[in-house]
């Protein structure tokens, strides 16, 4: 009975001819799902992400200390059954850190990319989309962007505007979006001249609502695997901005500023160096493994990551 | 029959010809190659330029002081030139670098370019030696990834490319530190030599394994190489991790084609097919892979630089940004901006060159 109800639920997910756009939509989300189930590494890196959320999400019930308080009698103290990864040098039990760290590790990637993306999905589909002295104008642009040192251009510009974090994601926000506009313009031109571009023109609507309606959404998927690969790159960038006292500012627990603190210790207590690296590299590899993955379903034409 | 075709134009592309249209053709890239690179220089020097103008610091006031009165204060903004229209000033900024004039950096009291062109080597130096590290290693591992697609030496070989994505360069470089230089003593701690022998080798070209080299001190020469051996293989890791990849996709392609499955019907060896058929044709992308490569690891050798107290130019950057020293700031990233476009464009220049196809 519940079998029957479950297999007739995916035919109408896997349905050649969807009745409705939910009905599509749905199916589609289905079949990049099913795929990706397939693909072992891309469920670790999954499981990762979803883990890095959950632990943003629930971080004053996850951590078993505050973040902040410190307890002098007590620092430095190393990994041991009461705090698993051991304290820093102000007493502050490192798991609870690292744990609230993780909200400002997400804060900071999903507002660089809801900045960036955007951006470049804009710029790349007008450009493509128009062509011409438009498309000249902004590509120029984007290659002048994208031909600079990223790292460096993010370094300059937080050191005009001042550390903290919203500076630290305006200046890797800065450096990002040229990817996504060349991305978007490529794809772009695979269908301007589409029959069914030309249709919706004759129906009467505006460039507006061409690009809005009908050109960005089909460069989305491309954005989203290229924004789900970006952003390892976000994260080193902005730990290595807290590294150098210009991201997060203290008491934070930015993982790249508590790798700083925990240098003076490196030789005697590692521990307080070492754990936020941890973190870092477990969540940079799951992106990388989750946009591998998503980039294999939803482009199996190009090979290995470039 | 395309495949023919194909083969009798890389043939036919050997032999040097001077046509006039294929002059013109290769002029007209090469021009189009000049111009990129001066707009996208000018683009840079617009971006320092700006970045220069929105420091919240005020710099009349860094020159006169809090107290001058405001007659002073509008005098000095005048002869300072703040008074002249955005575009004047950035022409004048940008006279002022192509005469290599940066300014004077506030913490080292001497004109920045002069500092520039001390700590250049070093870094210099230890991106060189990464990136060789990087292509002896990275071209090899990829080839045999692809040679070996799916096995446990390509899954091996394809996590150490992925943990080059996922690790961040200053946090391993302290980890490398208390491992190999605090708990085993294989290699030199932080800095470029160890103290009692610093200066004491003629400064020649700048590049101390060089120099030491030159003056016949082997002393100089270990001390130093066991203090770039750690940060340069770190380095080159990276660039290992991006060059393996790279090099492991254009395999791939390669090996789909027709040509191998035709190599490999008449008898070739295994060795012969993957070495001297499908490798030979990506030499050429590779080159763009490695220039490309070889600019970042200037970038990334800022981190490292900064956790090894490397006297190079990542170390200069981050110590000027640390005391707002805003002058150093724009003329270390100019000058990292300037020499990241140079290669960039210079593969480009290379693939022009070596490609046959963009040739003929």
């Amino acid at each position: 009975m519940r079998g029957q109800r479950t297999a007739s639920v995916r035919t109408w997910l896997l349905h050649e001819s969807p009745a409705t756009r939910a009905q599509a939509r749905l199916g589609q989300a289905y079949r990049v799902t099913r795929a990706l189930a397939r693909n072992p590494l891309a469920m670790v890196g999954l499981v990762i992400v979803v883990g890095l959320v959950v632990v943003a999400a629930a971080a004053p019930w996850l951590a078993p200390y505050s973040p902040i308080a410190g307890d002098l009698a007590n620092r430095l103290a190393p990994p041991s059954g009461a705090h698993w990864l051991g304290t820093d040098e102000l007493g502050r039990d490192i798991l609870s850190r690292i744990i609230h760290g993780a909200r400002i590790t997400l804060l900071i990637v999903v507002l660089v990319a809801a900045i960036s993306a955007p951006l470049g999905l804009l710029v790349g589909t007008v450009s493509g989309y128009f062509g011409g002295a438009v498309d000249r104008v902004l590509m120029g642009l984007t290659d002048v962007f994208l031909s600079m040192p990223r790292l460096i251009l993010a370094l300059a510009f937080v050191a005009a505007l001042g550390p903290g974090i919203e500076n630290a994601v305006i200046a890797i926000a800065i450096t990002a979006w040229p990817v996504y506009a060349r991305i978007a313009r490529a794809e772009t031109l695979t269908f301007r001249r589409a029959d069914f571009i030309a249709a919706i023109r004759m129906q009467g609507a505006s460039h507006t609502r061409i690009v809005f309606r009908h050109v960005l959404p089909l460069c989305l998927s491309s954005t989203i695997v290229r924004a789900t690969l970006d952003m390892a790159g976000i994260i080193l960038t902005a730990a290595g901005l807290g590294f150098l006292g210009l991201g997060a500012q203290p008491p934070l627990p930015e993982w790249g500023a508590m790798i700083s603190r925990g240098r003076a210790f490196i030789l005697d207590q590692w521990w307080v160096a070492t754990m936020p690296g941890f973190a870092i590299v477990i969540v940079s590899l799951g992106f990388c493994l989750l946009g591998d993955g998503l980039r294999d379903v939803l482009d199996p034409r190009r090979g290995t990551k470039t | 029959m395309a495949q023919a075709e194909i083969g009798a134009e890389q043939r036919a592309s050997r032999i040097p010809r001077a046509s006039a249209a294929a002059l013109l053709r290769r002029g007209r890239s090469l021009a189009w190659i000049a111009l990129t690179l001066a707009l996208t220089l000018l683009g840079l020097m617009a971006v320092t330029f700006v970045v220069g103008r929105v420091v919240p610091i005020d710099p009349v006031i860094a020159v006169v002081g809090e107290r001058a009165s405001q007659a002073v204060y509008d005098a000095a903004r005048i002869e300072m030139g703040l008074d002249d229209p955005v575009v004047v000033q950035f022409a004048r900024y940008v006279m002022d670098v192509l005469r290599g004039d940066l300014g004077m950096s506030v913490t080292t009291q001497r004109p920045v370019m002069e500092d520039l062109a001390r700590v250049f080597p070093a870094t210099l130096e230890m991106a060189t030696l990464g990136i060789l590290i990087g292509v002896t290693l990275g071209v090899p591992m990829g080839v045999v990834a692809a040679a070996r697609q799916g096995t446990l030496v390509d899954q091996v070989i394809r996590v150490l490319g992925l943990a080059g994505y996922a690790i961040p360069a200053f946090w391993i470089g302290l980890v490398g530190l208390v491992v190999f230089y605090a708990s085993l003593g294989w290699v030199g701690g932080p800095g470029r030599i160890d103290f009692f022998l610093d200066g004491m080798v003629e400064p020649v070209t700048g590049l101390l394994l060089v120099d030491s080299l030159l003056a016949g001190d082997m002393e100089s020469f270990g001390s130093a190489f066991s203090h770039i051996v750690l940060p340069a293989t770190i380095l080159g890791f990276f660039s290992l991790a991006y060059i393996s990849r790279m090099t492991r996709s254009f395999m791939l392609e390669q090996l789909g084609q027709e040509y191998i499955v035709t190599a490999r019907a008449k008898g070739a060896p295994e060795r012969v097919v993957v070495w001297r058929h499908a490798f030979k044709p990506i030499r050429v992308q590779l080159v763009t892979v490695v220039g490309l490569s070889y600019a970042a690891l200037l970038e990334g050798s800022v981190m490292i630089e900064t956790v090894f107290s490397w006297p190079g130019i990542g170390n200069y950057l981050t110590n000027a940004l640390l005391n707002a020293d805003m002058n150093a700031v724009l003329g270390a990233t100019l000058l990292i901006g300037v020499v990241f476009i140079a290669i960039n464009k210079l593969s480009d220049l290379l693939y022009l060159i070596i490609d046959p196809r963009a040739r003929s």
